[in-house]
């Protein structure tokens, strides 16, 4: 027999699972009294909760025979590409500078749409950089490197 | 007169010159953001948030606000003229306001959009003035038992009004309360859930949460659909409502208006709630005769719903302003404001800091002025804006979080934050988790155990403490009725047949 609510029951799995994972870590840390609570007490608490929660969810959605529950297919093709760039921006705000960062961030973003067009992009991210520079660079004096280091010198 | 007062006090701080331009740039930036597609308002103040740190807190706060009512009034705009809800509070003005914009009648259902929305502000603004000081003194009798207990009630109230499935809001909480306590324990000094990474002492940014759940899922979603938007742009002419528009409409904006300010209140209430409800009884109390139908183009079920998000949207400072409790996601981001401004929020904002609290109130009611002088005239411009394709705003949308992230302390871990969340909000969007319970719980979370903790501390470690103070007593006891009162099957259906008016 397949679950027909797939949604609920990997919802109710994950809480499950996050809510032991956080009871659990948090045993390595004081548990105190009611009274005087250490820091474990109250994480420990509310990860049996959201445990407890899961297991309800997965249950009741283990009942629910009836198709239609399905999960959405996980695209991870733009999932990985948008945020593999917001990941790089931060990787090479410092060593390579906002200028070079920036163009990684937008161009790969841009790449992740099925309609990715490279002369459409490159004007794009040439404004996005000037606008970026104009507004928080020069306008709101936000302290970060333009260039590579090696070109500062 | 007290209220007259405080007004005037509120009055003369938002009408600086200064925060006058903050409130424009505000309900401009707002507004703007709200009519090009697929970002909310949830989003767009988290986006923004960092870049209002430089400014004095007053101006900060005035300006966020007015980007979230902004955004709201764009949302309106796409929805009667592209059908697309900017926002879920605008999802029934699609209903009628779209039908009445094929009609060739899109400029009266902005302008009736727009004038219902000023006078529901405008009411809405002068009832969280009359029930500030009540509250407030109301607050101060509250021990820390009491605030758990509104705490409790709050994130219930919260979910069991939102719509969706009530359990899975509930855990949703939980692990926004849960993911609240990373970093150091007040108390005890210990790094909890810190797994030795030095940025993690002091807990996770709730601005690079609410970037990556709200920004970045939203835009790898949006990515990956083959979508094509038919934009409805024909001429927009005669914005003004004909004298007999004004008239149908009067009845429904009045309404809207009461109801959208009552609901906004509760917890949990606020501009999406009212804006449905308005919808019904604007619906019910036409009965069969409405001409033309509701669902075909009736300027009422327009003028009702945006009245009632607005002033829906407005009242929901109530509870956050006066007892620092956040009634919905966009509320829980304005606590964070707060905080990062070093505004603890609670009961004594009003008296420490009057211009702050009297200010942004009065600042609401000059924004909407604002959006109204702003909106009817602009409207050639935001059509066009309209036109902008998904594919180029997505990467200015990214580029702006992602300098807003690092600007949050300087140090691009916090942008590695958004990217982790932006993967966890992709997989709550694929199981059907709402994340906004995540957000209120998060911004709670410390709050809640303080209070707990104290609370225990004053009864020796009596937890019948929650039940033996009366206050205490009552809050749990709504809080209790409202599950019960959800659990039922006939409340049940109601409350679902309610949120699927708009699907």
């Amino acid at each position: 027999m397949r679950i027909g609510d797939q949604k609920n029951f990997w919802s109710g799995v994950m809480f499950l699972v996050l809510g032991l994972a956080f009871a659990g870590f948090a045993q390595n840390y004081d548990m105190g009294t009611a009274q005087r609570m250490g820091p474990a007490y109250f994480p420990t608490v509310l990860g049996g909760l959201l445990a407890a929660l899961g297991l309800v969810i997965a249950i009741k959605a283990m009942r629910n025979t009836e198709p239609g529950g399905d999960v959405e297919r996980f695209h991870f093709g733009p999932l990985l590409i948008v945020l593999g760039a917001v990941t790089l921006f931060g990787a090479l705000l410092r060593p390579a500078g906002l200028v070079i960062a920036l163009l990684v961030l937008i161009g790969m973003s841009a790449y992740a749409s099925h309609e990715f067009r490279l002369r459409e992009i490159v004007p794009l991210a040439a404004f996005l950089v000037l606008l970026v520079l104009a507004v928080f660079v020069w306008g709101l004096g936000l302290v970060i490197p333009m260039w590579p280091a090696f070109m500062m010198r | 007169m007290d209220l007259l007062n405080n007004l005037a006090l509120g009055l003369a701080t938002a009408l600086t010159l200064h925060n006058l331009a903050y409130c424009f740039a505000g309900v401009l930036i707002g507004t703007l953001i709200g009519v090009l597609p697929g970002l909310g308002p949830v989003a767009t103040l988290a986006m923004l948030l960092p870049f209002t740190y430089s400014l004095p807190p007053v101006s900060a706060l005035i300006m966020l606000a007015g980007i979230y009512y902004g955004a709201q009034y764009g949302g309106s705009t796409t929805a009667i003229l592209v059908n697309l809800p900017g926002e879920s509070s605008s999802v029934v003005t699609c209903l009628d306001g779209y039908q009445m914009a094929r009609r060739g009648r899109a400029g009266a259902a902005l302008g009736i959009a727009a004038i219902g929305s000023f006078i529901a502000g405008s009411v809405a603004t002068l009832l969280i003035a009359a029930f500030a000081l009540p509250l407030v003194e109301l607050a101060f009798k509250f021990g820390p038992a009491e605030y758990f207990s509104l705490m409790v009630l709050g994130l219930i109230g919260a979910v069991v009004l939102a719509s969706g499935n009530l359990i899975k809001a509930i855990a949703m909480i939980v692990l926004g309360l849960l993911l609240g306590l990373v970093g150091t324990d007040v108390n005890s000094g210990v790094a909890r859930f810190a797994f030795d990474i030095p940025e993690l002492t002091d807990g996770i940014g709730f601005v690079a949460v609410a970037m990556g759940v709200f920004a970045f899922a939203e835009i790898v979603t949006n990515v990956e659909k083959h979508e094509r938007r038919e934009v409805f742009i024909d001429k927009v002419r005669n914005l003004w409502p004909t004298a007999r528009d004004l008239k149908d409409s009067a009845g429904a904006i009045t309404r809207g208006t009461l109801l959208g300010s009552l609901l906004g209140i509760l917890p949990g209430g606020g501009a999406l709630l009212a804006s449905f409800a308005s919808y019904s009884v604007e619906k019910k109390l036409a009965g069969t005769k409405a001409s033309p139908p509701f669902g075909q183009g009736n300027i009422r079920g327009v003028a009702g719903p945006e009245s009632a998000n607005n002033a829906g949207a407005q009242t929901s400072f109530i509870p956050m302003l006066t007892l620092g409790i956040p009634s919905n996601a966009v509320m829980a981001l304005m606590i964070g404001a707060m905080t990062i401004h070093n505004i603890q929020p609670g009961p004594q904002v009003m008296s420490s800091n009057p211009a702050l609290f009297w200010g942004l109130i009065a600042s609401m009611w000059v924004g909407n002025l604002m959006l109204v002088v702003l909106n009817l005239p602009l409207i050639g411009m935001w059509l066009l804006l309209l036109k902008v394709p998904y594919k180029w705003l997505y990467p200015a949308i990214m580029t702006f979080c992602c300098i807003g992230a690092y600007s949050l302390s300087n140090n691009a871990f916090d942008v590695y934050v958004t990217a982790v969340f932006g993967a966890v909000g992709y997989v709550f969007y694929k199981l059907d988790c709402e994340p906004a319970p995540l957000i209120l719980g998060f911004i709670l979370g410390p709050m809640m155990e303080e209070n707990l903790r104290r609370a225990l501390l004053l009864s020796r470690g009596d937890a019948t403490v929650f039940f033996t103070r009366p206050l205490s007593l009552a809050l749990l006891l709504m809080a209790a009725a409202l599950v019960v009162l959800v659990a039922l099957p006939a409340i049940r259906s109601k409350r679902e047949e309610a949120f699927q008016e708009g699907d």
